[in-house]
Formats: structure tokens, sequence, C-alpha cells
């Protein structure tokens, strides 16, 4: 991980691309911050600095949506959710598991699709599965 | 100086809500206009409104932006000054501030401020689709959580941290169904049962249809004065006396707790301690039931009962007509309708309404103090009013 990559949006899903999930950690309050900023919005310090997180979690909360934009019309029914990370920020995704599976607190790890582009607004995206799906 | 009126209320108006079918947002504010500035008597349009503040949310659905100037055109009202405040399903409650601000300040003796929406000509995706753009883009909609999606994560969580249940959501709609057969403006002239709620068709687990608000055309206006000029113009004002507002980020994901909103108990907080009320001196109330779930969330937001009881307080009918605290005489956005842009407004509306005694078949006997409610996005926005009767 380039460690001088601005603390952005874009930053974050270049790494994304990279199959990295990564976020930043405040200097002062030691609060992780998932996508990175560069002020940390708990104390206001701006030495923040990256950090590569596991990539691990448990589902806080889910939803499953019927009725979705057309980007996501193809895949209906799906489920979102939030997930507590392993570090301690919360990070929101799609969960990639059997409906009748989900369940607040189940064991999650994050994947990645297959990057489109690295600009604006063709992200790689990232997304959850259950730990111990292949 | 707690307790001290800010700005009076001396006419409001509401179009039709529903589908109106031929109507362009500008035609539909006039209607709205049309109603408020009649209701006040000594009103002179030309002369006595010195600046237009106006919600609406979304350019997308008429692929208009700066509508202020013409809707300040449309109802005759140029060329005063006309601002639109966007700030989601919370731009004409923000507007409404904006107009006590105006007169509070010395500024203008007599303001207009209302808010718009017209949404009904465009397909349901367009319409998930620019509603879900006062999410996050590059967190939330960028991984498909729709609007309804992120009311839908607050149930789950609601649920399994307090045991609400699905069918206690259901008697929201129920209510704001019932409430809304009392109001010829509602876009909604019909009753429902739990059971229909509970077996429509699923949008966001465990918000089914029936648990959403509407798809909705529709606008609001009310006349704003200083409080010492009110009596110029009606006999009735109804005088502001508290207004709160408060922001959150705007990333449902990033909130440490989602069983409440951070925003409405700042924003009550402000208004109760303006005010010098509290929520046990509350008559009436108009929340923001944009999914069943936030209605239960703002009882316990706004203190009318304790966090984790808004399940038990609905299903025990305390905000019913005739309950300890009605709650959404008008229908509220899940019957009377939700043009998002028009609902803070509409909400001041309704409590006038309430307070001056004209609210009709779904009149709360003796109101003399109302609480407006309005959330923009997740709760990224709150802003809370109190209104109170003269007299």
């Amino acid at each position: 991980m380039d460690s001088k990559s601005p603390l952005t949006l874009e930053s974050f899903y270049r790494f994304c691309s990279q199959r990295k999930l990564t976020g930043a950690r405040c200097g002062s309050c030691r609060s992780i911050l998932v996508p990175p900023r560069a002020l940390c919005p708990k104390c206001g310090s701006t030495d923040i600095q990256w950090t590569e997180l596991k990539g691990t979690g448990k589902l806080l909360t889910y939803s499953v949506v019927h009725v979705a934009p057309t980007a996501f019309q193809s895949l209906v029914p799906y489920a979102v959710g939030i997930v507590l990370l392993t570090e301690g920020a919360r990070l929101p995704g799609i969960i990639r598991a059997n409906l009748k599976d989900l369940r607040i607190g189940l064991d999650l790890k994050i994947d990645f699709e297959p990057p489109q582009s690295e600009n604006w607004p063709s992200w790689a995206r990232y997304y959850f599965v259950g730990v111990d799906s292949p | 100086m707690k307790g001290r009126p800010l700005a009076s209320i001396v006419g409001a108006g509401l179009s039709k809500f529903g589908k109106l079918e031929g109507k362009y947002s500008r035609e539909i504010f006039l209607e709205a206009a049309r109603e408020a500035f009649g209701g006040c008597s000594n009103f002179d349009p030309k002369r006595d409104p010195k600046a237009l503040f106006v919600g609406q949310m979304s350019e997308s659905f008429e692929h208009q932006t700066h509508v202020a100037p013409s809707l300040a055109d449309w109802v005759g009202l140029l060329p005063i000054p006309a601002t639109r405040i966007e700030a989601a399903c919370a731009s004409s409650g923000a507007a409404l501030r904006c107009a006590v601000f105006a007169v509070a300040s010395g500024m203008y003796d007599v303001v207009a401020v209302g808010g718009v929406e017209k949404m009904t000509h465009r397909v349901t995706s367009d319409v998930t689709e620019y509603l879900a753009m006062a999410s996050d883009f590059p967190m939330e909609q960028w991984h498909g959580i729709t609007f309804p999606a992120m009311f839908g994560l607050m149930a789950t969580a609601h649920m399994h941290k307090y045991g609400t249940t699905e069918e206690q959501m259901a008697m929201v709609a129920v209510k704001n169904h019932h409430h809304g057969c009392l109001n010829p403006k509602a876009q909604m002239q019909r009753e429902i049962t739990v059971k229909q709620v509970m077996e429509s068709r699923p949008i966001a687990w465990p918000l089914k249809l029936l648990d959403c608000s509407l798809i909705s055309d529709g606008a609001s206006c009310l006349v704003i004065t200083k409080p010492d000029l009110a009596k110029r113009f009606t006999d009735t004002p109804v005088d502001i006396v508290g207004t709160g507002q408060a922001s959150e980020t705007i990333g449902l994901y990033e909130r440490d707790d989602i069983t409440f909103m951070e925003v409405a108990r700042l924003a009550a907080e402000q208004a109760y301690e303006m005010a010098n009320k509290r929520p046990s001196d509350i008559d009436v109330a108009e929340v923001h039931d944009c999914f069943t779930i936030a209605e239960i969330v703002a009882y316990e937001d706004l203190g009318f009962c304790a966090p984790g009881e808004g399940g038990k307080f609905i299903e025990e009918g305390e905000t019913c007509l005739g309950g300890r605290i009605p709650v959404n005489m008008s229908g509220g956005l899940k019957a009377k309708g939700h043009p998002v842009g028009a609902t803070g407004a509409a909400q001041a509306c309704e409590i006038y309404l309430q307070l001056t005694g004209q609210a009709g078949q779904r009149q709360v006997e003796d109101a003399s103090v109302g609480l407006t409610h309005n959330i923009g996005g997740s709760g990224s926005t709150g802003v809370v009013h109190i209104l109170r009767r003269r007299g």
C-alpha cells in the first residue's frame, strides 16, 4: 500500500480495485476512519495515516431490497447491511449470503468485484460474504 | 424570554396532495399559495411579503434547478427575493426556519414560505433513484442501498434491540390511513388493516409497501409575520415559539446507534427549551413518518415515550385521535402524501388548522400547543418547530 496516497474516496476505491480494504487511523484519538478523511470528525486532528484493514467483521443490521434502482434490478432480492469491522469502524455494503441465513452478529469477510474503472463513478465495489464462503 | 413568540403564522394553504396529472410544480404551488394568501385578510401579495423561501428536494423530477424565482413569478410575488432551500425531505422545514429568522431578526415584517414537489410523472425506478440521492453516494447509493433500505436497516436494529414488531409498525400505517380518511386534501382516502400491511409486497424487508409513504405531487404555503403585526392579517394567528435544527453524518452507517435519530433529539431539545415546553405539553404533533418505523422512532426521540417503547405506544393507541397525544392527524406522509419538498411546511399547515379549530372531522379538541418534526434523508437533518395558539 502506498502510504503517500491522498486521503480521499478515490484512493479508497483505487485500493479496492487492488483487492485491499483500507482505512485511516487518527494519530490523536486513534479512531479508525473508513473511508479515509484528512480531518478526524471525532477530535479534529489532521494527523491521519493510512492503515490496512483485515476486512472481517460482524453484521450489525440488515435489510432485503426488493425494489431497486435500475443498476441493481438484476440482483433483487438482495441483502444490504452495516458491518462492524474487527478494527471497530462500520462499513455498509451488499451481503452476498443466503437470505435465510441472515442474522445480526453473522461473521462476514470482504471480497471485491473485478474493477470496472478507476474513475468516478465506476469505482471497484466491495461486498461481504459469510466467513465460511470459499 | 423563553416562550416568547418568534414569528406568527397568519395564513396557511395546501394544494390537494396526490397524483396531480398535467400540473407542473409551479402550478401546484399556486394552488397552495392562493389558499394561504386568500385566508389572510388585508393581505396584498404585491405589497406585504418581502421574501419567499421555498423547499424543494430534487431538480431531477422536472429537470429544473433555480425554481424559486419561477415559483415567486407564478404566484405573483416578483420581484421579491426568492430562495430555494434544500435539505432533502426536510427542505421546507428548513425553509420555515429561514422565514422565522427573517422576521425574528427584524429584517422583514412579512414573508412567504412553502414547498413543492412534483413526482408522480416519473416511473418508480426513477423516483427510487432520485430519492436515494439524499443518501451518501460513495458508500450507500453505490452499494445499492435504497432509501427504504436505510429505514429497513433502522427497523431491523430497532426490532433486535427493543423487540419492536412488524405488526406494531403496521399499526402506524393503519392509524395514519384512518386519519387520512378524515382529511379531504389527503392522497389516500382508504382504511387499511394490519393484515393488509403485513401481506403487502416487500420493498426493503422488514418494510413492506404499506409501511412506505407515498409518491406524491403537492405544495404547501404559509404567510409568516412578526408577532406584533399578526392581528393585522387574522384574528387567529398561531405563534411559532420554538425552533430547532441539527445535522448528522450523511452516511447512516457512520452512526454508533441507529435505533434513534440524534438530529431529532437535538432539534427537539432546542425547540422545547426555546418554547419553555415539555413533551407532555404537546396536544397534537405532525411527525415525519416517511416509513412506519420512523414514526415509532419519532415518538421516542421527541420524548413522547421512553426509548424502546414506541412500538408499545402505538399499540396502546396513545397517538390516535382521542389518545394521549394524537400524531399525524393529517394522515402524515403515509396517507396525506409525501411530496418531499412540501412536507415540512405542510406539517405546519396542519398544526395551524388544528390550533385554530379548522381541522374539521379530524380536529383535536381544544389543542393549544402543537409540534412538527421533519427529517431529511436518513436523519442527516432534523427540524422541529413548536407552535402555540394565541390567547
